[in-house]
């Protein structure tokens, strides 16, 4: 039987877990207060909360000054693109060393993690030469491809998580009914492993999404996505804080509108295994 | 027979009509994201209706977001731009590596403000057409300094701002007497900071390329600008870079501000700022030595040396550089509004003097010398930085040290020897110093 929790014990754990909350959400509210300022009223000192002469005039210079639709398209196709991709190969790689782990398995793991502890200048170069070489600089297929290999670890590393709180027993059972390997990650293990899939791809739809080094460096216009769009109104000379802001707004409004609808999918996915 | 020779010419017509139209020309210009670069891409018709042959496709960033993508596409000829937008401290360090290509086109050579052209000159070719150009000046509050009983001189001396600004201060009306760049960086504090060394007789090395920031002339600069700032800055100085002390000044909060000469057009801007009819300039304060405390930069339209279509850009840069432009955007929006710092003829012209801040702008910009910046002679060009690549890097850590000495985590006598220290070792490095 559940141990009742007295009432403010509740109150407080509550109330804690939303000012946290507020505390965590507080930059983006005000990102988008701060767009719906003036740029006088942006920088006001003291600053105004939410007592302003309310505005849309942001919005509409960004629109006119910059195409935000291809900025969002290539963003969707960017983070799309590259979780796919990912998937293809993160699928069969995490199946391989959860349910037929070799002697350097763990090692294997360890050695995908270690790539993410370089900093990402440091292949600046040389991968900026065999992009120029290639003709990828600025295609959606160059920069996909970077960014599967930047999250290819995490995918890797939690679709292994996932898979290892499958019982091996059933697929060995589906094994023992004639089914293929193709069968078996398709049919038995898929559909098992959905929490965490779905889970895997709305975090890694999100990282590609917001990356922004690479897809600075490497794109120009044609693959542009919504980071360069950003960083296109941001300057160190001069105030124009209520224009960036609108631009940021516009640019997480859509991560954020499916980040809400799966929150439930995402800590699911996130939290599962963890707790044993 | 006559069909098919029919056919034939019309195929190769059509082939000839398909050719001209593919020789449509698109320049890709990279470009910083400031109100006279967006006011150009908004005027852009102008060019395109006599040049319909050429295309131009925009890609605005931030400064050192632009600054980092271009320098590594030219680096490795990765030939993404047509057009750049660079600083000065770029041009004469891409000029001599052969990054650039020498500007032959452009209109009235001989019209560019001397200070300008000269920082982007390498070899006697101008390798990079100035857009427009800044200066840094005093910019102040006329009520407060008249209230303080104070009369701003034309050209300042250090002590006055001193004086003044200590009368202005009002710690518990939140009126501090003056407003400076700490927030660390070469284009930041140590831009502003290099320019004051300068009038206090100050360099960042001797002829040998030997740092010196073990000499009084520097212990002098650093001590001025901390005592200075604790006494008459406002709070959390170390964290304000040229955009702060803008919202700052706006605000009301300052009763000087000592800052790039662009600002003048925001100060005086009564949609923007709460005390743009209270504002008056001076000149970058000095100290008698022959050397004013303020820097010179332009920010200048240039070819990369890899791009294809040189000709196109020659064209283009002509035209945004041209007195042509400057007279289409003064009829479009005004004279305060043209671009400033770049050409003698544009300062001549009766209109443009009204413009308050235009003399001031002008003097300030050739009040400062790129080739002779310091008054002990130096081996390097650049008024507020070292023309040199390993420059950008030294003096962001020197800005680090400098900005904690501002925050009061090390005195000015550790914070200038842990810079001799850092500077020697890396220009050891570098091959300088044998």
């Amino acid at each position: 039987m559940a141990r009742a929790v007295p009432l403010r014990r509740k109150l407080i754990f509550t109330g804690l877990a939303w000012g946290c909350g507020f505390v965590i959400f507080f930059p983006i509210l005000w990102t988008i207060l701060t767009s719906f300022k003036t740029e006088g009223e942006a920088v006001a000192i003291p600053p105004t909360f939410l007592f302003f002469d309310w505005t849309l005039e942001n919005y509409g210079v960004v629109q006119e000054r910059s195409d935000y639709l291809k900025f969002a398209s290539n963003s969707v196709i960017l983070a799309l693109g590259s979780t796919l991709i990912g998937l293809l190969i993160a699928v069969p790689a995490a199946w391989a060393m959860a349910f037929a782990p070799g002697r350097r398995t763990k090692d294997l793991l360890m050695w995908m993690l270690s790539t993410k502890m370089m900093p990402p200048v440091g292949a600046l170069i040389p991968l900026y030469l065999i992009f120029r070489d290639l003709k990828l600089l600025d295609s959606h297929i160059g920069i996909i491809m970077v960014l599967m290999l930047l999250n290819l670890p995490i995918i890797i590393w939690m679709l292994y998580t996932y898979f290892r709180e499958i019982p091996g027993e059933i697929l060995e059972a589906s094994r023992m009914d004639g089914a293929s390997i193709g069968k078996e990650l398709i049919y038995v293990l898929a559909p098992m492993a959905v929490p965490g899939i779905a889970s895997t791809v709305l975090l890694n739809i999100i990282l590609a999404w917001n990356e922004a080094f690479w897809t600075l460096t490497l794109t120009t216009r044609n693959a542009a996505p919504l980071t360069q769009f950003i960083a296109s109104y941001s300057s160190p000379e001069g105030l124009f804080w209520a224009k960036l802001s609108a631009a940021s707004t516009m640019a997480i409004a859509p991560i954020l509108v499916l980040g809400w609808f799966a929150q439930k999918q995402l800590v699911r996915g996130l939290t599962f295994g963890a707790v044993k | 027979m006559k069909s098919l020779l029919a056919g034939i010419l019309g195929a190769i017509s059509l082939a000839a009509l398909a050719s001209t139209a593919s020789a449509e020309t698109t320049l890709v210009i990279a470009t910083v994201n400031n109100g006279d670069m967006i006011r150009m891409q908004g005027l852009t018709e102008d060019f395109t209706k006599n040049n319909p042959d050429i295309k131009l496709e925009w890609v605005t960033l931030e400064e050192n977001v632009l600054r980092e993508k271009v320098t590594t596409d030219i680096a490795t000829k990765g030939g993404q731009f047509d057009v750049l937008t660079i600083g000065t401290y770029e041009v004469p360090i891409w000029g001599k590596k052969g990054w650039l290509v020498p500007l032959t086109q452009i209109d009235d050579p001989a019209d560019l403000l001397p200070a300008i052209a000269g920082g982007l000159t390498v070899d006697g070719k101008l390798m990079a057409s100035p857009f427009y150009g800044e200066s840094s000046m005093v910019m102040y509050r006329t009520d407060l300094v008249e209230a303080a009983g104070e009369k701003m001189p034309e050209a300042p001396t250090w002590a006055d701002i001193k004086r003044i600004a200590g009368k202005i201060t009002d710690k518990d009306k939140e009126i501090y007497g003056v407003c400076l760049r700490g927030k660390a960086g070469w284009g930041e504090n140590m831009a502003f900071i290099t320019a004051t060394s300068n009038s206090f007789g100050a360099r960042w090395f001797d002829e040998n390329w030997k740092p010196q920031f073990d000499t009084q002339e520097w212990k002098d600069t650093l001590n001025f600008y901390l005592d200075l700032m604790k006494s008459d800055g406002p709070p959390g100085a170390s964290s304000n870079g040229f955009n702060e002390n803008l919202a700052l000044f706006n605000a009301g909060k300052c009763g000087m501000w000592i800052d790039a000469t662009v600002a003048a057009s925001f100060v005086t801007n009564p949609r923007d700022s709460t005390v743009a009819d209270k504002v008056g300039f001076a000149l970058a304060p000095d100290n008698g030595l022959g050397r004013r405390g303020n820097w010179l930069w332009a920010w200048s339209l240039a070819i990369p040396a890899g791009t294809q279509k040189q000709d196109a850009a020659q064209k283009f840069i002509s035209w945004a550089t041209s007195k042509h432009y400057t007279e289409l955007v003064a009829g479009k929006e005004g004279w305060a509004n043209v671009p400033p710092g770049t050409r003698t003829s544009l300062y001549a012209n009766p209109e443009y003097a009204k413009v308050p801040f235009a003399k001031m702008t002008l003097d300030s910009i050739n009040s400062a010398d790129p080739t002779r910046p310091t008054v002990k002679p130096v081996p390097y060009v650049g008024v507020q930085f070292v023309a040199i690549p390993e420059f950008a890097g030294i003096a962001t850590t020197v800005g680090q040290i400098f900005s904690a000495a501002l925050a009061g985590e090390k005195t000015a006598d550790e914070a200038l020897a842990e810079a001799q220290d850092v500077t020697l070792r890396e220009m050891t490095k570098a091959g300088y110093i044998k």
